[in-house]
């Protein structure tokens, strides 16, 4: 199983401070007779899982922080994969991994001493199982015969790929958006498995308006014609769809002050005229679904964001915050950010407030940017300023 | 000047009536010696603050720190005491140094209340030289008591003979070592004195376990003469109920 990605290290091509050349490894778990069942009763007789690895795990297994990726994330967290071309995925060759500024050497989340770990979700489209994967009982893609799958299936099939790998005890979960409720439900699923969680713009639950961003962007995707109930598979795919929930999502993951700032009115050099892209944040939107589109299936989409609807982590509270948050044995450190309309402030704070009331360790921060949502994502240096001693800080005895 | 051996107030009057006509006093070297700033850096002048407040809180309490600025107070207990400790700070370079000390901190606002604390969640809840800066201080005050069984309060005296004399000498807001600011960048929006807190106390059912006086370098229990001669004040506050004669108890004034 390979756990050190660092044979080789081109210093030359990448900073001293990249986890250097990646390669994504593979777990294959379950059978025909003891499928993996979801949450809400569905069957899968085999799921495969991608994941990542960097820096070394300590004799001890104590060093080890899991890292959650959000809606349209990967396995590849940081560093060069060196396996793009292989693997068909061109839009990894020039660009580092997602939270590549957050995860190396020295780094925020240090690999020179954490054993660092990323899995790709069930449901996904970046090498675990999910609707575009082959059913063995059908010999075709799932499409929408998958399963719906569920944040708390995440985690506990995330529990058992670190039992494949060795890994007992997490030193931490850190994450951000959907990836910070992986991180809360992990540290309320396995209390006695996580020493300290990381929620980064994230909240128990999604927002009603979130909900409805969500319920748009799936409806651009169901609607369009080359969609086919998501059988689509092998023809023509639902790309004019995929990009427009894409570039609804974009607007949710800006700030309108960001977005004024970065764009304002200002109009592209080469209009097209008309109802062409006109405008320079029309351009950009265009762009970002465009590009989606190239890298990222169209069921999954629908699959993960039906899963971010329906986490509501007060459920282990039989809907009460606090009374969930008694089950916490963690530190918690949760993280907002002024701009974020995804997952705002308030919304953060009441997950703080939950934990305070219960008696937890907690750490609340809310963080000033222009970023909005993707803040998490862009402002590495500010995040790593508070996330780097919590994870760094000796545990104090209660 | 020997105003510090002055016990009586009205002899204090009359001393400074009768010296009306001296120069104003250099206050100047109070305001360089004492950094402006946010709790945060102003924690240097705690010191002598954390040391009692170790004294008053037995092993394995609970203590809940508003503003509790880098963690000091907290890490000191957690160490010294092995309490359970929360802070509450608003500066973020207070939040990360509590953070790296392992110190729990919500970053928030004392004049948005306690909201996040439920009744009675903690031993005692310590509230350091913040009082006079928040818009509601008496909610705070309530609030305290209401998380907490004790609170623990300080705060610069403005009955400090200096705060008084310095103003009727010169005319102006009074600036002293413990009132450092001028009257423009001044925190402190709601200065009062320990007998208007003693009042509040009275006034609300709530008791003063223990008062601790400041004067100087000098630090001790509260005496007489000490509602002028006390520059700052430490005082431990509960809500008042049929005293249980347990050895807390006897530190009644």
């Amino acid at each position: 199983m390979e756990r050190e990605n660092r044979t080789i290290t081109h210093r030359d091509v990448m900073p001293s401070d990249s986890v250097g050349w990646t390669e994504a490894g593979k777990v294959r778990l379950f059978s025909e007779e003891e499928p993996f069942v979801t949450e809400l009763g569905g069957r899968l007789p085999s799921v495969e899982v991608e994941y990542e690895t960097y820096g070394a795990l300590s004799p001890g297994g104590g060093n080890a922080i899991l890292v959650e990726h959000a809606l349209s994330g990967d396995a590849h967290a940081a560093g060069r994969d060196r396996a793009w071309r292989e693997q068909g995925r061109p839009w990894r060759a020039s660009r580092p991994g997602w939270w590549d500024s957050m995860i190396g050497p020295g780094k925020a989340i240090d690999t020179d001493r954490f054993f660092v770990i990323c899995q790709n979700v069930l449901g996904s489209c970046y090498g675990s199982t999910g609707p575009g994967s082959i059913d063995a009982g059908t010999g075709r893609p799932y499409g929408r015969s998958f399963p719906l799958v569920t944040v708390g299936d995440w985690v506990r099939l995330q529990a058992r790929v670190l039992d494949e790998l060795g890994v007992e005890r997490l030193h931490a979960v850190v994450g951000g958006s959907l990836g910070g409720q992986q991180a809360l439900e992990w540290a309320l699923a396995y209390p006695g498995r996580v020493d300290r969680v990381a929620v980064l713009a994230a909240a128990p639950s999604l927002s009603a308006q979130g909900l409805a961003f969500n319920a748009v962007g799936r409806q651009a995707i169901m609607s369009d014609p080359a969609f086919r109930n998501g059988d689509y598979y092998g023809g023509p795919l639902p790309a004019s769809g995929l990009a427009a929930a894409r570039m609804l999502g974009h607007i949710t993951y800006l700030s309108e002050e960001g977005m004024e700032l970065k764009f304002g009115r200002r109009l592209k050099p080469e209009r097209e005229g008309g109802f062409g892209v006109e405008f320079e944040v029309e351009s950009y939107l265009d762009h970002q679904g465009r590009s989606f589109v190239e890298r990222f299936d169209a069921n999954s989409y629908l699959y993960i964001t039906r899963a971010m609807d329906y986490y509501d982590a007060s459920r282990w509270g039989g809907g009460d915050m606090t009374e969930a948050c008694r089950r916490i044995a963690a530190d918690v450190l949760v993280v907002s950010f002024d701009t974020d309309w995804l997952y705002p402030p308030k919304a953060c704070r009441l997950l703080a407030r939950a934990l305070t009331r219960s008696g937890r360790r907690v750490t609340y921060v809310n963080l000033s940017s222009r970023y909005g949502h993707d803040a998490f994502l862009v402002e590495a240096e500010e995040l790593g300023r508070f996330l780097k001693p919590f994870l760094e800080q000796g545990r104090r005895a209660r | 000047m020997k105003a510090d051996s002055l016990a009586a107030p009205e002899r204090l009057v009359e001393w400074i009536s009768s010296f009306f006509d001296v120069p104003p006093v250099d206050v100047r070297r109070f305001v360089a010696s004492r950094e402006r700033g946010n709790s945060a850096s102003s924690r240097e002048g705690r010191r002598w603050q954390d040391a009692l407040i170790e004294r008053e809180i037995p092993q394995g309490a609970s203590v809940l720190d508003l503003g509790c600025g880098r963690g000091d107070l907290l890490s000191r207990l957690a160490a010294s005491r092995s309490v359970r400790g929360q802070g509450v700070e608003l500066d973020p370079g207070g939040v990360e140094a509590c953070i790296a000390r392992g110190v729990p901190v919500i970053q928030s606002d004392l004049d948005e209340g306690l909201r996040d604390f439920p009744d009675g969640s903690f031993d005692f809840v310590v509230l350091e030289e913040t009082l006079q800066t928040l818009r509601s201080p008496m909610t705070i005050l309530e609030e305290m008591l209401r998380v907490g069984g004790r609170g623990i309060v300080s705060f610069p005296n403005f009955a400090f003979w200096k705060v008084w004399t310095d103003f009727a000498l010169r005319g102006r807001m009074p600036v002293t070592s413990s009132l450092p600011y001028r009257w423009h960048d001044s925190p402190n929006i709601h200065l009062f004195t320990f007998r208007d807190f003693a009042d509040w106390a009275r006034a609300s059912g709530v008791r003063l376990a223990a008062v601790h006086v400041r004067s100087g370098e000098g630090v001790r229990r509260y005496g007489e003469g000490d509602d002028f001669r006390g520059e700052e004040m430490l005082v431990v506050v509960e809500k008042d109920r049929i005293p249980s004669g347990t050895g807390r108890e006897s530190e009644e004034r």
